[in-house]
């Protein structure tokens, strides 16, 4: 594995019973940069993101963290590594029993002995990072979508983690809490010292954030480049997903017998 | 060449024994994983008694909030046991056996198996509801992946809350239910007062009546609410999924415990 390199995946296979996945991918993801991986829904891309945090185990191939393999980590060695990363759920996966404070807070007082003043002064910290420090008191149900998103951010962060994971940062938000999160997610990532691994199907918003970008489909990596090679590209598949074409490599229909006969009956 | 209507009907024959054995096969299955889990959750109990507030927390929810379902049914069906035995013992002339017969009826049976039916319904459905919740909303997943073990963190003091719970209430359910017993037949049937309190003291033995109920209450505490944080953590991620779990504790534990308590008393009251 090169140093340069923090996630490094090799040759990856993965079905859910005879359901196949990921089809051989491999991918690099570089330190300190911010890396979307990109396709359609259903593509594989979550998996993808499970597979890295060890929360499943691929059929074949290699995942290599801070070159650990992920798939052959014991249980407390997987905590240990889990320890230096950050995730973001799609929809925050805030805990909802708990207030704001408190849900930053989680992981410094499981994982760290640091006395009480300390920890609120970090989590006020983060909290001002991601601009919600006045929401401290507040509880889960009583943000908005993006704020909930952003209290997850910060709670992610909490720990300084090496490996920030987001699972679909942009789904469900207004223009601008969009812009909010993505601007959130190039900073933190700077200032942290981090590298970031993004999945998303938004592409206007990650091509402005975003040194690389791999796309998806069907399970495998069909493209990759830097966002000034992917807005120049002339593959029909970063066409068709940079310009929303309805249809195209990626086809509108889903597969089925041929329209004529379905209407006209089997005889037909 | 064979009959066709004998042709369908070996296939629906045979359809119908592949879907038994399909059914059969996944029981088992779940059955198995019930057991492993119930190994990881005292495995992990350790971890969890660490953080004692977790528990003392989840005896709050479980346990006090339950008391007063509690104890208003034990005085409740201590006083209906009242009316009922004075009515049969004063045929026979006995009426101040009627302290007796409504200790031993609380303490040996009611008391555990009606707390326990009560608690399933009041606080195993909502630890079900609470895990299956936290679960389709992607909490568990997002505590295991802060490297927090959700069994030792969630599901642990969860269990122990009910465990510890359960033969508590039993006991605060036959007292409710024993002064239930004593208004109706002595303050307002009149049956005399020395008689019902020293027949009680003298019949009811603390070690062969009192201690077999507190075992059967533990046990069924054990059962209630492994049932009720196994459903929880093996919910199926959506509404409908955590709904029929919900309904599948309060089922599956009602039969647990009037089954458990068949055995028990079987064990526990042969030379009676």
């Amino acid at each position: 594995m090169s140093a340069d390199n923090l996630v490094e995946i090799k040759d990856l296979d993965f079905a859910y019973d005879d359901r196949a996945i990921l089809k051989g991918i491999s991918m690099e993801i570089p330190r300190g940069k911010v890396v979307a991986i990109m396709g359609g829904s259903g593509c594989g891309k979550t998996t993808l993101l499970r597979l890295i945090g060890g929360q499943l185990k691929p059929s074949r191939g290699e995942v290599l963290v801070d070159g650990l393999s992920v798939p052959r980590l014991r249980a407390d060695e997987l905590y240990a590594l889990r320890r230096r990363m950050g995730m973001l759920f799609q929809f925050g996966a805030l805990f909802t029993d708990i207030s704001v404070f408190d849900n930053v807070a989680y992981q410094m007082r499981e994982h760290t002995s640091l006395p009480e003043e300390l920890i609120r002064d970090m989590v006020l910290m983060k909290l001002n990072a991601v601009g919600l420090r006045g929401a401290h008191q507040l509880m889960p149900a009583e943000l908005s979508g993006g704020m909930a998103r952003r209290v997850a951010l910060a709670r992610a962060i909490s720990l300084d983690p090496m490996l920030i994971m987001y699972d679909e940062p942009f789904a469900g938000l207004d223009p601008i809490s969009l812009g909010v999160i993505g601007q959130l997610i190039r900073k933190l990532n700077d200032a942290l010292g981090a590298t970031t691994i993004m999945v998303t199907h938004d592409i206007q918003e990650s091509l402005l954030i975003v040194d690389y970008i791999y796309f998806m489909s069907d399970g495998k990596v069909v493209a990759l480049g830097t966002p000034d090679e992917i807005r120049a590209s002339r593959d029909p598949f970063v066409h068709q997903f940079v310009f929303a074409q309805a249809d195209g490599p990626v086809p509108f229909h889903y597969p089925a017998e041929p329209l004529a006969r379905d209407l006209l009956g089997k005889g037909a | 060449m064979s009959n066709p209507s004998n042709e369908g009907r070996r296939s629906s024959l045979l359809s119908a024994i592949t879907g038994l054995g399909h059914r059969v096969n996944e029981a088992l299955q779940r059955l198995g994983f019930a057991a492993r889990f119930f190994v990881m959750v005292l495995l992990y109990s350790g971890q969890s008694f660490r953080r004692l507030h977790l528990t003392i927390r989840e005896l709050y929810f479980s346990g006090f909030q339950s008391l007063l379902i509690i104890v208003v049914s034990g005085l409740f069906i201590g006083m209906v046991l009242g009316m009922q035995g004075y009515e049969t013992l004063q045929r026979y002339g006995s009426a101040e056996a009627l302290g007796v017969l409504v200790a031993l009826s609380l303490v040996r049976e009611l008391g555990p198996v009606v707390a326990a039916l009560l608690f399933a319904s009041r606080a195993g459905s909502s630890i079900t509801a609470e895990i299956g919740l936290m679960k389709a909303t992607e909490q568990l997943t997002a505590m295991d992946m802060m490297a927090v073990n959700p069994i030792a963190r969630v599901v642990a003091p969860r269990f122990w809350g009910g465990v510890i719970s359960m033969p508590l209430l039993a006991a605060l359910f036959s007292a409710a239910g024993v002064f239930g017993g004593y208004l109706i037949g002595v303050v307002f049937i009149g049956v005399d007062e020395g008689a019902f309190w020293s027949q009680m003291q003298a019949s009811v033995d603390f070690r062969y009546d009192i201690c077999s109920g507190i075992i059967k209450s533990f046990v069924f505490g054990v059962a209630v609410s492994l049932i009720a944080v196994f459903e929880g953590y093996d919910a199926v991620p959506t509404a409908e999924g955590v709904s029929s779990s919900i309904k599948s504790t309060v089922v599956q534990s009602a039969l647990a415990i009037l089954a458990l308590d068949f055995v028990l008393t079987s064990f526990m009251f042969r030379e009676a």
